[in-house]
């Protein structure tokens, strides 16, 4: 039998605010030694109280109000009652039933069309400290270093409106692109600034019945979560198959070995006691506070994609590789703004330049090349200063020394030869020494002449300019 | 409402107490006694009736972002039952 | 008479004039507590080198001055074990936090720090502020000073007994459902929970968020007045901390009762009530016609609801805000277990006693799936029943006067085995919290022996009010001046 799953998914993401969620210690644990960005609130210490962290709410509502969601009249915090040696408290400040925003959509391509991935809610908590498990001459314990703990995360949750594997892929990057422009997450999945659990049922195809939910945790990678989708997929179907049963449990993704494993099963879910959180009043977002952070709301990424295309004539191909990044997208407008052919430059930012860019691991930000030089070298490719072959060695070294593009090429003596006497000596030594060639040319075989321009290339380091070695070999000819 | 010892052990789990037989049965009895004296709220009907979490007529209490001074390590781990390097230590997590 | 006997304003008037040094009245109050802290047992820690450190430094600032940065300069002072002090032991009486030193001081604590207080030591009290006796301390009972065999009145009841035992000039409980007032009432001084939200409770140990308020134990009316100005005011540490104006209470105080509107609610006169203490209040409430205020039965008609609400919120609550004590990060930790849960379980079953066990099961119980609406949220609703009957009692009358106990101190042991009774003993004192609002206990007589407090509630931020009343019943009567003979 075929089966289609039925996938809903929780992202997490650590949000970008100078201070954690409820006190002053610094959010940006990544390079601090374990347990230095700790104060008495974050560690939980008798006697504290949290101050909810504004920026972090409104970073949350611009999230929201990206991925088109509402609000309710006021929202609030709830305490979520579990223990574990991450959660100093003993419970953690989350949003329960009451959650700053909920249902919003944000689209994705299907093989049906555009389709809608509802957004359930996106409400705002707190991080967990971070567990290290020791193994240590038959001891096995954990560290617990509380940098991370109280940091503001953002859970978005969605409906149950994915239908295969490949809408997950696209609603993450889109979801990701959508938080960087906003400038609220940094995306980072191998920091763990951005995570997920998804849920995941089979059903037949056709049929509008659900299954036997599980849910897959411990997913810390955008691998992790096609991957283990996959897994359970394949996983669910031979079961069904067999004629057995799903049983409704929580797995977890073991990354090394590629599985999903139990972690627990229904019997043993859990209780977590939620009550209005009694140490912080509700949050009230009044029409004005929204649309003032409206206004703050940058173009995001389907509707510049729209404009590039309008705007510049580019391909959506292109527009879409270009839009992937905020700041790819303004290289890209610095660009078409010194260079009148838009098109030429999108082609030089999506191959050549996010190559170079990949192979050694820049980001557009730390980009070597100015949108400057990018468009002075199109101008020298334009006027023919430079052949579109030596344009190629340019544009590296350009990126490789961080240099302009006519300093390169003077100082490689990189510039086209385009002096006609000049190419003509070469061109005569070219037919004498290949006499063979001539003689084709001169029978009627076109492809000689091909084959002579290469030499004149070779003969001068490709700085020849092709139409005028041409030109003159058939004049000579 | 009387509950039985099921129900105590299973608040007891829940609330992470590890209780001797005896406690069990004795915190049955009187969890049972004042849940029964709790009986009486349902006298009133409170359909309509809001219910107040907090007394304070506040809202949006926020601060602005700005970080501050954190404790210094030592004083961090300063009551810590058991640490190792500069980390908090416990028993491995058998879930 | 001795200087420990001095109220905390007599002994600010004679630093004033430097007839007395804050070292002279440190050392009088700490000779005072040896002589009489093995019967009375008010302390769990004593400061003495920081009391006389803080008081050498008072002195060098008074010296300087006629006028001393706050009435409270070189004052010898106690604060209950529940309050955070940096560097100081801070164990709510309970064996999980018996080696607990907090990194950081409470902003009361930072208060008095910075208006010259001298710290004698920290309070006994009921384990986690959890108790009406000061009996469920982990350590030791406090004995009321009146009477060997009675109790202080809990939780804040090591706070009462050293103020009225001369151990101290004032000193700091605190008060989620009567800890303040009734132990203020049973030992014979004045008792004050504020608003909730005029006083921060930025490193007050928490036991129910939404209950718990800082108040103030003092031998008399001014001497209350003076300590709350200090601490009162807007933190923004705390979240429910209400940024507004605090008055001048000290000079509120005068302005008597005449014309005053006073409420008597008759639910609060029990059944069960101990007949003498009725006597002492009738007493008391004509004292107040008499000088002016206009008194009338008022009716509150879901007082009778309010302990069983309290006692399903403040457990709940208190669920939440005790899990932290897992024994990872401090505290008591279970070393012989053989598993993490292990380790949790025993060390919350063998580092909490048996009423906080008690009510983290209750609250937990009262919070969990399927019971949830029955009981929180029931009570939660029952809350707004009880807060509404307050704005309408509060619409015609600007305070009310209750009894603070419907008995005078019990005997020590007398309630330890049934949680019922103990808990009965808040049931004129947990309205107050449940709805927020104000509440004084002031001392109106005795029975036995044993004083008898006087209650009145007021409308939010009506603490000068509250002062204002109970400062004119004082000044016409004498309860506040007897001292216990210990």
């Amino acid at each position: 039998m075929e089966y289609e799953p039925i996938i809903g998914l929780e992202t997490h993401a650590q949000l970008l605010t100078e201070s954690k969620m409820f006190c002053r210690c610094r959010a940006d644990y990544a390079a601090a030694p374990p347990n230095t960005l700790v104060c008495p609130v974050c560690l939980g210490l008798p006697g504290v109280l949290p101050v909810i962290n504004r920026r972090a709410v409104e970073y949350t509502v611009m999230t929201a109000l990206a991925l088109n969601c509402s609000f309710p009249e006021h929202a609030k915090f709830d305490r979520k009652n579990y223990h574990y040696p991450d959660l100093p408290k003993g419970y953690q400040i989350s949003q329960y039933d009451l959650p700053l925003s909920q249902n919003g959509w944000l689209a994705v391509d299907s093989p049906g069309g555009p389709k809608r991935i509802r957004i359930r809610r996106v409400h705002l908590e707190e991080d967990t400290a971070k567990l290290f498990h020791v193994a240590n001459q038959g001891e096995t314990y954990s560290l617990i270093d509380f940098n991370r703990a109280g940091v503001p995360l953002m859970e978005i949750v969605t409906e149950h409106d994915f239908a295969s594997v490949d809408e997950v892929r696209q609603y993450i990057i889109k979801l990701r692109a959508i938080l960087r422009y906003l400038g609220v997450c940094s995306g980072d999945m191998e920091t763990g600034a951005m995570r997920f659990e998804a849920n995941i049922s089979l059903r037949p195809k056709g049929s509008d019945k659900y299954g036997t939910k599980v849910e897959v945790k411990n997913l810390n990678s955008f691998r992790a979560v096609l991957k283990s989708l996959q897994y359970e997929m394949d996983r669910q179907a031979r079961l069904l198959e067999a004629g057995g049963q799903v049983k409704q449990e929580t797995m977890g993704w073991d990354d090394a070995g590629n599985v999903t494993v139990v972690q627990r099963s229904k019997e043993e879910a859990d209780d977590y006691r939620y009550f209005p959180e009694p140490d912080l009043p509700p949050l009230v977002l009044s029409r004005e506070w929204i649309e003032s952070l409206r206004a703050r709301l940058p173009e995001l990424p389907d509707a510049k994609r729209q404009r590039l295309v309008a705007q510049y004539g580019i391909t959506p191909y292109d527009a879409g590789i270009l839009t992937g990044e905020k700041a790819l997208a303004e290289y890209f407008e610095a660009c078409a703004a010194r260079h009148p052919n838009a098109k030429a430059v999108a082609n030089w930012i999506t191959r050549d330049l996010l190559q170079l860019l990949n192979s050694t691991n820049t980001t557009i930000e730390a980009c070597p090349v100015t949108p400057d030089s990018l468009a002075q070298m199109l101008k020298l490719l334009d006027d023919g200063v430079i052949s579109s072959k030596l344009a190629k060695t340019v544009f590296e070294e350009m990126f490789k020394a961080g240099k302009g593009p006519e300093e390169i090429v003077a100082a490689q003596g990189l510039i086209q030869i385009s002096d006609a006497s000049q190419i003509e000596s070469i061109v005569e030594e070219v037919m004498a020494t290949n006499p063979r060639a001539v003689a084709d040319f001169r029978a009627g075989k076109e492809q000689a002449l091909t084959f002579l321009v290469g030499q004149v290339m070779k003969a001068t380091r490709g700085r020849a300019s092709p139409a005028l070695a041409n030109e003159i070999l058939r004049r000579k000819l | 409402m009387k509950l039985t010892v099921d129900q105590v052990r299973h608040v007891a789990h829940l609330a992470r107490l590890a209780l001797e037989p005896e406690e069990l049965e004795r915190f049955r009895e009187q969890l049972s006694a004042i849940l029964e004296y709790a009986e009486v709220l349902q006298e009133l009907d409170t359909q309509a009736i809001p219910a107040t979490a907090m007394v304070v007529p506040l809202e949006n209490v926020m601060r602005p972002d700005q970080a501050g001074p954190s404790l210094p390590r030592e004083e961090v781990l300063a009551n810590a039952p058991q640490r190792e390097q500069d980390c908090f230590r416990v028993r491995a997590i058998l879930d | 008479m001795e200087l420990f006997e001095l109220t905390l304003h007599e002994a600010s008037d004679l630093l004033r004039q430097h007839l007395i040094s804050s070292t002279e009245l440190t050392k009088a109050v700490l000779g005072r507590i040896e002589a009489v802290e093995a019967k009375v047992k008010a302390f769990v820690t004593l400061t003495p080198e920081l009391a006389l450190e803080q008081a050498h430094q008072a002195d060098a600032l008074l010296a300087g001055r006629a006028e001393p940065p706050s009435p409270l300069t070189g004052i010898p002072m106690a604060l209950k074990d529940i309050i955070c002090t940096k560097g100081i032991r801070t164990t709510c009486a309970s064996r999980m936090l018996e080696n607990f030193i907090p990194p950081y001081d409470a902003i009361v604590v930072e208060r008095l720090r910075a208006a010259g207080a001298v710290f004698v030591g920290k309070t006994n009290m009921d384990e986690f502020a959890m108790g009406s006796s000061t009996e469920n301390s982990a350590f030791y009972p406090t004995v009321n000073p009146w009477a060997a065999d009675r109790v202080p009145g809990g939780s804040s009841g090591g706070s009462a007994a050293s103020v009225s035992s001369g151990g101290a000039f004032y000193a700091l409980g605190t008060d989620t459902g009567g800890s303040v007032r009734l132990p203020a009432s049973f030992c014979g001084l004045v008792g004050l929970k504020p608003t909730y939200g005029r006083v921060s409770r930025y490193g007050l140990v928490a036991f129910a968020s939404s209950l718990d308020q800082v108040g103030v134990l003092a031998k008399d009316v001014t001497d209350c007045a003076l300590a709350l100005q200090v601490i009162a005011g807007y933190d923004p540490n705390d979240s429910t901390s209400v940024d507004t104006p605090v008055p001048d209470y000290h000079r509120g105080l005068q302005g008597g009762l005449r014309g005053l509107r006073l409420g008597v609610p008759k639910e609060y006169f029990v059944e069960g009530m101990q007949p003498e203490v009725a006597a002492v209040l009738r007493q008391a409430l004509d004292k107040l016609s008499e000088l002016g205020a206009e008194l009338r039965e008022v009716n509150m008609p879901h007082t009778g609801y309010s302990l069983p609400a309290y006692y399903l919120i403040a457990p709940a609550e208190a669920s939440a805000n005790l899990a932290r004590y897992d024994g990872v990060k401090y505290g008591y930790s279970d070393q012989k277990a053989e598993d993490l849960w292990d380790a949790y379980a025993r060390t919350r079953g063998h580092g909490f006693g048996p009423e906080v066990k008690r009510r983290i099961m209750l609250g937990t119980y009262a919070l969990s799936a399927g019971y949830y609406d029955a009981y929180y949220l029931k009570a939660q609703k029952v809350r707004t029943l009880i807060k509404q009957d307050f704005d309408q009692a509060f619409k015609d009358f600007q305070a009310l006067v209750v009894p603070t106990s419907p008995t005078v101190a019990f005997r020590l042991g007398d309630k330890t085995g049934d949680p019922l009774a103990m808990y009965l003993s808040d049931v004129c004192t947990l309205t107050a919290n449940l709805a927020g609002i104000p509440a004084i206990s002031i001392p109106c007589g005795f029975v036995d022996g044993l004083p008898v407090g006087l209650q009145i509630l007021g409308p939010p931020f009506a603490e000068d009010l509250l002062l204002r009343v109970a400062y004119a019943y004082e000044q016409a009567t004498t309860w506040h001046r007897q001292r216990p003979r210990i």
